[in-house]
C-alpha cells in the first residue's frame, strides 16, 4: 500500500508542478523566453493570502482570490515593464532581466515581510484525521492532494478549451507560431503576451497556495525551487506544449516522491534531474515537444 | 486607392528602398517585380507597417498611414499576404481561416468561409486537417485564402508563386486572375516577371531599391530592357 500511497503523494506534488509549469511554457511559448522570476510570484501569491487569512481575518476562499488577482498584476506589470522593453533584445538579455527580477521580488518580499520564515496556515484541513480514506489504516488521501489534484485538472481542462475553441486563444496560438504574421491577421501581440503573463501569473497564485498548503512553510525564497523544478517539468514534457506541462509536472512530482521514498532524500533531485537529462537525449524537444518541418 | 509616396527604408545603415513612389487604383492589378533583393518585399513590408520609412508617405483609402500600426491594417481594409506563405503550421485550415477573419465580426465568418472553400475547394476537402501538412500549392492558397477573410479592398501578395512547381505557378495565377474579374484590388510582388505581367494592369520594375521602369503590363512585356534583364532575352 505504501507504493500507492506514494503515487497519491507524487501525483498531488506533480499537479502543483504542472501549474506552475503552465505558466513557464505559455510564456515561453508566446514570448520566446524563459521567466525565471515565474517561481517568485508563486511566492507573493503565498503571502498575499497568508496574510489575508491571518492578518486580515478572511476566509481561506477570499484570501485566495485575493493572491489571484494581486499575482495577476504583479505579472502584467512585470512584463511591462521590465520585458516589454526588450522585445527586440537579444535573449539572453531577457533572460538575465528575468533573473533580475527574480531577486527583485525575493529581496522585496524579504523587506516587506521579513527574512523569518512563517507557518502558513492551509487552506483546507491538513489534520491527520481529515483525510480521505480509501483502505482503512493503508491507503488514503490527504484533502491538500485531493485539491491540488482537483486544480490542475480544472486549470488542464480551462487552458485546453480557451486555446482550442476561444478567439483570444486561437489567437494566443497563432502569436505563438508566428507573431510578424498573426500581426498580419490584425491580432494585437503586445496585448496578447500580456494576457499570457496573466494567465501565468493567475496560475502561479493557485500553485502558491496549494503549495504551502502542502508544506507550510513559507519564506522569500519560498517559490525559487519548485520554480526551477516546475520549469524542469515544463521542459521534460516540451517546452510550449500546454499538455506536456501536465505530463512533466506530474512525471516529475512522481519521480520526486519516490527517489525520496526508495533510494535517498538527499539524491531526489539528482535523480529528477538525471531522468530529464536521458529523455532530452533521447527526445531533444522533450516529451510532448513537437518539431514540424518546414515546407517550402 | 493606395499612393506610395517617395519612401527611404533603412535596415540599420543598409539603404534598401531609395524613394519609391507608385500607386494602385481601385479594381487593378498592380505588380513590382524585380531580381532577388531589389526591395520588393521590403516596400510591401513597409506599405503594411512592418517597417517604417523614413521620409514620404503612404496613403490608403485617402489615409495617412504614418502612424497606424501594423495591426489595424487589417480593419483598415489591406490584406498582406506574406512571403513564405507564413500560415499557422500547428493549426487547422479552418483556424488559419479563422485567424484571417480575426478583426471580422464573428457573423459574418461563415458566408466568408463559403466563399473562400468555393474558390479552393481544396482547402475544403482539407478543413480539419493540420496546416503544416498540405502541400506547398496547398499552402499557397490557404494563405490567400486567408488573406481574402478579412474582406480586403486590396490584397497584397508577396511572391506567391514561389517555390511552386510550374503547374501549380499556372494555378495560382489563374486564381488571380479570377479575383481580378471578380473586382478584387491586387498588388503583386513577384521574381516571375512573365507571368506578373501577363495579369497585371500595370507594373513597377524595382532595382536595388529604385523604380527604374513602369508601364502597363502589355508595354513592360515588350520593352527591350525588361526583357533583357528579366524576361529571358
Amino acid at each position: 500500500m505504501s507504493f500507492l500511497n506514494n503515487v497519491i503523494t507524487g501525483v498531488s506534488l506533480g499537479s502543483i508542478y504542472a501549474i506552475i509549469a503552465l505558466g513557464y511554457t505559455m510564456v515561453y511559448g508566446i514570448a520566446k523566453m524563459l521567466n525565471f522570476a515565474h517561481g517568485d510570484v508563486i511566492m507573493v501569491g503565498a503571502y498575499v493570502c497568508f496574510f489575508a487569512m491571518n492578518s486580515a481575518g478572511l476566509p481561506p476562499v477570499v484570501g485566495v482570490l485575493l493572491a489571484i488577482v494581486v499575482c495577476t498584476a504583479l505579472g502584467v506589470v512585470i512584463e511591462r515593464l521590465a520585458y516589454k522593453p526588450l522585445r527586440a533584445a537579444p535573449s539572453l538579455a531577457v533572460l538575465i532581466t528575468a533573473i533580475g527580477v527574480s531577486y527583485l521580488l525575493q529581496n522585496g518580499a524579504q523587506i516587506l515581510w521579513g527574512a523569518a520564515t512563517k507557518t502558513f496556515t492551509p487552506i483546507v484541513s491538513t489534520d491527520p484525521d481529515a483525510r480521505l480514506v480509501l483502505i482503512p489504516g493503508q491507503l488514503s488521501i490527504s484533502y491538500v492532494a485531493i485539491l491540488s489534484i482537483v486544480c490542475c485538472v480544472v486549470v488542464m481542462a480551462a487552458l485546453t478549451l480557451f486555446t482550442g475553441q476561444t478567439k483570444m486563444g486561437k489567437a494566443m496560438r497563432a502569436c505563438s507560431e508566428d507573431k510578424g504574421a498573426a500581426q498580419l491577421m490584425g491580432i494585437n501581440v503586445n496585448s496578447t503576451i500580456s494576457m499570457t503573463f496573466a494567465i501565468g501569473s493567475a496560475l502561479a497564485a493557485v500553485a502558491g497556495v496549494l503549495m504551502c498548503s502542502a508544506y507550510p512553510i513559507l519564506s522569500p525564497t519560498t517559490g525559487s525551487l519548485p520554480g526551477i523544478r516546475a520549469f524542469t517539468a515544463a521542459v521534460f514534457g516540451g517546452i510550449g506544449s500546454i499538455p506536456g506541462a501536465l505530463l512533466g509536472g506530474v512525471l516529475l512530482g512522481v519521480i520526486e516522491t519516490f527517489a525520496k521514498a526508495y533510494i535517498s532524500t538527499d539524491l531526489s533531485d539528482a535523480v529528477v534531474f538525471a531522468v530529464l537529462i536521458i529523455v532530452l537525449l533521447v527526445r531533444p524537444a522533450g516529451l510532448m515537444g513537437k518539431y514540424v518541418p518546414e515546407k517550402v | 486607392m493606395l499612393k506610395v509616396n517617395d519612401i527611404n527604408v533603412y535596415y540599420g545603415a543598409i539603404h534598401a528602398i531609395k524613394g519609391v513612389s507608385f500607386e494602385v487604383n481601385d479594381g487593378e492589378v498592380v505588380t513590382l517585380i524585380g531580381a532577388n533583393g531589389a526591395g520588393k518585399s521590403t516596400t510591401l513590408n513597409t506599405v503594411c507597417g512592418l517597417l517604417h520609412s523614413r521620409t514620404g508617405s503612404i496613403e490608403f483609402l485617402g489615409r495617412n498611414l504614418a502612424a497606424v500600426p501594423a495591426h489595424k491594417m487589417v480593419e483598415l481594409g489591406m490584406a498582406h499576404v506574406p512571403e513564405g506563405r507564413r500560415i499557422f503550421q500547428q493549426m487547422t485550415v479552418e483556424e488559419n481561416l479563422e485567424m484571417g477573419a480575426y478583426t471580422q465580426p464573428r457573423a459574418g465568418i461563415p458566408a466568408n468561409l463559403e466563399r473562400v472553400y468555393e474558390q479552393f475547394p481544396r482547402l475544403k476537402e482539407r478543413r480539419r486537417q493540420v496546416a503544416g501538412t498540405l502541400s506547398g500549392g496547398e499552402q499557397q492558397m490557404l494563405a490567400m485564402g486567408r488573406g481574402l477573410m478579412s474582406n480586403p479592398k486590396l490584397l497584397m501578395l508577396d511572391e506567391p508563386s514561389m517555390g511552386l512547381a510550374p503547374i501549380l505557378v499556372e494555378q495560382i495565377f489563374e486564381i488571380i486572375k479570377r479575383l481580378h474579374q471578380a473586382g478584387t484590388t491586387i498588388l503583386l510582388v513577384e521574381q516571375n516577371a512573365r507571368m506578373a505581367l501577363s495579369v497585371a494592369d500595370r507594373g513597377y520594375v524595382l532595382e536595388t531599391g529604385k523604380i527604374v521602369a513602369t508601364g502597363t503590363g502589355d508595354e513592360l512585356l515588350h520593352d527591350e530592357a525588361v526583357k533583357k534583364a528579366y524576361l529571358g532575352g
